[in-house]
């Protein structure tokens, strides 16, 4: 069996790609999908977790969390793409509008 | 509201039930205020423009409150020690606080004197022409206020009056007076407001020391205070009176507001404002905080001497007519002061006596100066001279104000200022002495200024004159004729004066 | 009649209501309606004099003012010394307007003159009449008003309005005395009638302070009003009023009121002999002052006026050794003979319209009656036998030289001997040589209307001291009631002495200026500083003026300075205070208080600002903000542990 550090150092490696990708990218697409990776880097330790521990918790609420992921993802999209069609814009940067 | 209904009941009934004297069942002292009142509304909402329309209807009230007064005087015992006439009504009950009218022998001559100078200011306000309504309507304002604060028997009742009193006269001396009035009007608004409010403090002092919740005057004379508390509450009462008579050195107001004043405000003012302190040590200081009335007595005398000495010298170097006899004013009112310090019969009926021959010298003396700047427009006695050549039945009344004033037998200046000094002579013999020499200070700056103003031949070049008016011989008439009559027979005031200072007497204890 | 006595005074005030009540409208009719008025006093005088004679006496009174334990009660009292007095008064009067008739024709203000003068008789007749010291008092006061007006008669002149002012504020002062006396007496007995005031001095119910008190007072008053050093100033100055004028108030009756209070109240300086001597002292120094300076004075009135004062003095110096007839009676016939005098140089200035006897001379031939009087007058003033004045100095001086005090006496004699001398010269300079001016060339005799006045006088002048005499018995001693007897020896050494020294002036001035055998200008020149101190009076005018008068009103202006600028100031810059401290307290309000509030709102306002610059519209930097926040409390959990 795959000793638990090496699927930890994956979701961490997984997780640090998703931070830069969303800290980094200036495409709100791009930076939605850096945000997916996030989250599935944090389900993979969720169901590493559970695996080595026994017990389906971990895995349930990786279920639940790719739930919400999907659902994000959906109105994410849904508020770029408003946004786009009124700005013609999908730049994160230039997307401040609400800002003071 | 039916509570009020019944208790006034009840004194209507007291007072028909009294005496065997036929008393007609009418509140007579509240009449006296509100007639005045009404004249003073009325005028108010008189039409625009009837100047004359003011002037009458300001006579008319006025006289008619002068009768009133007169018909009270009949209705009243002066026998009799005791405040007559009394009108109680609840006001503020949890308070102790009420509508308390009374008249006595130390009242009557006072109000009767508010009624008739303001008659007489009236005849001698005839020339004035500008914004009249307002004139004439604060004119009997104050007159209200003035029978008021007489005849108020209940501390709040009494500082009411006093405050009202304060409103017209500054509207009177701020927009009727000379070039100087809105300083001369906030002076003496201000100063005198800095007294009353410190008497108020007095006044409160009183009511919670006394603690039988009540304002009532009489009342809280029946009560003894602690010393402590006397020694405050008349220093806090004698800075408030002390500021109306006006009592060096709180004096300054006074030459300023007379200077200012037209005619008949500085004949009122002189004549009967200033008698509300002097009326305030006899109603209040002396009957309610005796201790301290006597052991205050010898600064009271001191005070008045130098309000006598310095008044006269003061007087002596003023060029200005008004400012002289202001000064005067202040001259004369030592005489009060020192009857009140001496607190025997003679110097207490002496210094009420002076109170009344005051106001009738004083408005004479005003009234003439004022005819005289009335022609001549100035009242710098550097400027004038000669005038008994150019006006000579003007000059005969200045001249007998002048000799009235400065205390000639026959007028009655001179009884008030003889038993002034004869009743302190028994306490105060040395400051009676300097005393003495007021009098020929007096003497002094009043021949002073009538050599300069009078005598010698007329100094400018001015044209003729007219000579004493109708009116003004109407006016000037019964001045002259109260104060030869008080001079020649003084019994007529002093047999109202004397049971009321003696029921002084007799709460001082003795003495 | 004699229960009708109040009624002598009322005519003369009636007679001074209706012509001042007129005003204007009189004209010049006052004297038709004055002179009768005093006419019928006069007479009613008359009347009661001889009643009075007859024994009988008058007393009325009523209560004036009264309270519990107090009272004051006024009344006419007529006794031989008010009877006698009343006569001479109204008679006085009474000449006097008659005299006026001519003197006054004219004037301009011819019925006010003849008001003033019913109003001074009748004050004059009131204080006569009073039976107590308080309405005395207002008598007193009254006779020195009319006394005002009537110096102050021609008042556009200039020199007039002061000379009446110093007359009124002069005896003012001694009222002031007169007043305190007044205090004292009654405080310690509870009345001012004399008779009762008197009886309890007798018994010793006053304590002999306060008897010190009254005397000295009442003599301040008496030494006021009868110009007695020092208060003999105002009287030379008088003269300013009208020449009749100065005949009755200023001789003969109201100067003499002094004296009269003094005989009055003589019973209460018999009790403080200290006091007596102060008014013998007074007296006798007053008699030889003014009348050395009578020596020197060119004015005829004020000759006169010095010799009233003079006159003045003697009787108060005969009052002052207690002697009452010979003070009393001096002040009689000196009321008569200094009234003649003073109508006679009225006359004279009627004629030359000057005053100055260096302007007349030579007026004896062409004024006959007017001389004749004027003599007659002034031997009576002299002192000379058998004129009044003779009688009356003589019982003076005889009762001093008894009463052993020799100074006093001997003052008294060259004082007689000064007063022959200068009244002779002003007789001399008058009516003798050639006339010295066009107007005494000029002159006139004046009409009856004013000579016949004099010659009733100059009877009196020469008679009224036979009343007083011994060859008649005394009659007015008798009257008086006051038994007068010297030693026959002092009598016939003091008229000696008192004869050779009336004499000794007279021949001394008619030496000197009539026959000119030295000139007195070699003595003036000889002692200038005399001579300067006598024609300025002591300097007694100058000192009163710069010490007194300016005195006064320096300290006048200085005390109306320091009330306008240290009082007022001090009250006006506690209103500034007042107000500046408002002011101070209105910024402080904002500056504090509101700046507070205020300062808040911008505060957090100014750290909203700061902190929504964080909010900058870059998402990354939100998610920064929540990776470092991450991180910030892992970390923070981590060492908390």
């Amino acid at each position: 069996m795959i000793p638990l550090s090496w699927v930890l150092a994956l979701a961490g490696l997984l997780f640090g790609i998703g931070l830069l990708g969303a800290l980094l990218s200036t495409n709100a697409v791009r930076m939605l999908i850096c945000i997916e990776l996030m989250l599935n880097a944090v389900n993979i330790n969720l169901v590493a977790f559970s695996r080595y521990q026994g017990q389906a918790h971990g895995e349930i609420v990786a279920l639940f969390a790719m739930a919400i992921g999907a659902a994000e993802a959906a109105v994410g999209l849904a508020i770029f793409v408003a946004v786009a069609r009124n700005s013609k814009v999908i730049d994160i940067d230039k997307i401040n509008l609400l800002k003071w | 509201m039916g509570g009020i209904d019944q208790h006034f009941d009840l004194q209507v009934i007291g007072l028909t039930g009294e005496g065997e004297r036929s008393k007609m069942n009418l509140p007579w002292l509240s009449l006296a205020i509100i007639l005045p009142l009404v004249g003073s509304l009325g005028i108010a909402f008189l039409p625009k423009g009837k100047t004359k329309g003011y002037k009458v209807a300001a006579l008319a009230v006025s006289l008619l409150t002068l009768l009133l007064v007169v018909v009270i005087g009949t209705q009243v015992d002066f026998g009799q020690s005791g405040v007559q006439l009394e009108e109680v009504l609840p006001w503020l009950p949890q308070y102790g606080v009420s509508y308390h009218l009374g008249v006595d022998g130390l009242s009557y001559p006072l109000v009767f004197l508010s009624a008739l100078l303001t008659v007489l200011a009236v005849l001698a306000s005839w020339e004035v022409n500008y914004r009249s309504k307002a004139y004439f309507s604060l004119l009997m304002l104050l007159e209200a206020g003035l029978i008021g604060v007489f005849l108020a028997l209940d501390y709040i009742l009494f500082y009411i009056f006093w405050e009202v009193v304060l409103v017209p006269m500054y509207f009177l001396i701020g927009i009727w007076g000379g070039p100087r009035k809105e300083y001369a009007a906030l002076k003496f608004f201000i100063y005198t407001l800095f007294g009353s409010v410190i008497m108020l403090v007095g006044i409160l002092a009183l009511y919670f020391a006394a603690g039988i919740n009540s304002f009532n005057i009489i009342e809280l004379t029946q009560i003894t205070y602690s010393s402590h508390l006397q020694f405050w509450v008349f220093l806090a009462f004698f800075i408030g009176l002390a500021v109306k008579v006006p009592v060096f050195p709180f004096h300054t107001w006074l030459p300023d507001a007379h200077v200012e004043a037209p005619t008949a405000v500085s004949m009122l003012l002189a004549g009967i404002l200033l008698k509300m302190g002097t009326y305030g040590f006899f109603r209040i200081l002396l009957p309610t905080l005796p201790d301290a009335s006597l052991s205050f007595a010898p600064i009271l005398a001191v005070l008045g001497i130098i309000n006598i000495v310095y008044g006269a010298l003061a007087a002596m170097g003023q060029d200005d007519l008004k400012k002289m006899v202001a000064y005067s004013s202040i001259s004369h009112m030592g005489y009060v002061l020192l009857g009140v310090a001496a607190m025997t019969p003679a110097s207490l009926n002496g210094a009420v006596f002076q109170m009344f021959s005051h106001g009738i010298i004083s408005a004479l003396l005003f009234y003439s100066v004022g005819l005289i700047y009335e022609r001549t427009h100035t009242r710098k006695i550097s400027e004038l001279g000669g005038l008994l050549v150019k006006i000579p039945a003007i000059g005969v009344v200045l001249a007998i104000a002048a000799f009235a004033s400065l205390g000639l037998p026959g007028f009655s200046g001179f009884i008030a200022e003889f038993f002034v000094l004869m009743g302190a002579f028994v306490n105060f013999r040395n400051l009676v002495f300097i005393g003495g020499l007021g009098l020929v200070l007096t003497a002094a700056y009043l021949l002073w200024m009538m050599q300069r103003v009078l005598l010698g031949e007329p100094r400018v070049d001015w044209p003729q004159f007219a000579d004493l008016k109708g009116l003004e011989l109407v006016a000037a008439a019964p001045l002259v004729i109260t104060a030869i009559v008080l001079g020649v027979y003084p019994a007529l005031l002093v047999n109202l004066v004397s049971p009321a200072v003696s029921g002084i007497l007799a709460l001082l204890g003795g003495n | 009649m004699l229960s009708l006595a109040w009624l002598i005074p009322v005519f003369p005030v009636l007679a001074w209501l209706i012509i001042g009540l007129s005003g204007r409208k009189m004209q010049n009719r006052g004297s038709g309606i004055a002179i009768p008025a005093v006419l019928i006093s006069f007479l009613f005088s008359l009347a009661v004099l001889v009643q009075v004679a007859q024994g009988q006496s008058y007393h009325t009174s009523f209560t004036w003012l009264e309270w519990p334990g107090f009272q004051i009660t006024f009344g006419f009292q007529v006794d031989p010394l008010a009877a006698m007095m009343l006569v001479v008064v109204t008679l006085v009067s009474l000449l006097v307007q008659i005299y006026s008739l001519g003197y006054m024709q004219g004037d301009s203000h011819y019925s006010r003159y003849y008001a003033n003068l019913s109003l001074f008789t009748a004050a004059m007749l009131t204080l006569l009449l009073a039976d107590n010291y308080l309405l005395l008092l207002i008598a007193w006061e009254l006779v020195g008003l009319c006394s005002y007006l009537l110096i102050g008669h021609y008042f556009r002149n200039p020199g007039v309005p002061q000379a009446a002012n110093k007359a009124f504020l002069t005896t003012r002062v001694g009222d002031f005395g007169f007043m305190i006396a007044l205090m004292a007496i009654f405080n310690a007995t509870g009345t001012f009638n004399f008779q009762e005031i008197f009886a309890l001095a007798q018994t010793g119910a006053i304590s002999q302070g306060t008897l010190v008190l009254v005397t000295a007072g009442l003599f301040l008053g008496a030494a006021g009003k009868s110009a007695q050093f020092p208060f003999q100033v105002w009287l030379p100055d008088a003269m300013a009023g009208p020449t009749p004028v100065s005949a009755l108030i200023h001789a003969a009756t109201m100067v003499a009121a002094g004296v009269y209070l003094i005989a009055r109240s003589l019973p209460l300086y018999l009790v403080v002999p200290q006091v007596m001597q102060v008014v013998a002292w007074v007296g006798g120094i007053t008699a030889l002052l003014a009348a050395a300076v009578g020596l020197v004075v060119n004015d005829i009135k004020k000759v006169l006026a010095y010799s009233t004062i003079s006159q003045l003095g003697y009787m108060m110096l005969g009052l002052g050794v207690g002697a009452f007839f010979p003070g009393v009676f001096h002040l009689m016939t000196h009321a008569f003979f200094k009234a003649l005098l003073f109508l006679g140089a009225g006359s004279v200035i009627h004629a030359v319209h000057t005053q100055d006897m260096r302007e007349m001379g030579g007026l004896g031939r062409r004024m006959p009656y007017t001389t004749l009087a004027f003599l007659a007058g002034s031997l009576a003033l002299a002192g000379v036998f058998p004129f009044a004045g003779f009688y009356s100095k003589d019982s003076i001086l005889a009762a001093v030289y008894a009463s052993g005090n020799s100074v006093l006496f001997w003052m008294g004699v060259v004082a007689a001997i000064l007063t022959a001398f200068y009244i002779t010269r002003a007789v001399v300079l008058t009516f003798w040589h050639q006339p010295r001016s066009q107007g005494a060339e000029q002159a006139q005799e004046s009409s009856p209307v004013m000579t016949v006045p004099l010659l009733i006088l100059s009877g009196f002048a020469l008679a009224a001291g036979w009343l007083g005499a011994d060859f008649s018995g005394n009659i007015l001693g008798g009257f008086l009631g006051t038994e007068f007897h010297l030693p026959r020896a002092i009598h016939h050494y003091v008229t000696r002495i008192a004869t050779v020294a009336a004499l000794g002036g007279i021949v001394l001035a008619i030496f000197t200026y009539l026959f000119r055998w030295f000139q007195p200008s070699v003595l003036t020149q000889r002692f200038p500083q005399c001579y300067q101190l006598l024609q300025q009076a002591y300097y007694f005018d100058r000192f009163y003026n710069r010490v007194f008068v300016t005195g006064t009103i320096r300290v006048a202006e200085f005390v109306a300075w320091f009330d306008q600028t240290v009082i007022d100031g001090l009250v006006n810059a506690v209103g500034r205070l007042g107000k500046n401290l408002a002011l101070l307290i209105a910024k402080i309000d904002i500056l504090l208080i509101d700046g507070f509030v205020v300062g808040f709102g911008h505060s957090v306002g100014r750290a909203g600002d700061r902190v929504r610059r964080w909010q900058n519209g870059l998402t990354a930097n939100y998610l920064l903000s929540l990776v470092w926040a991450v991180l910030i409390s892992i970390l923070t959990f981590k060492l908390l542990g």
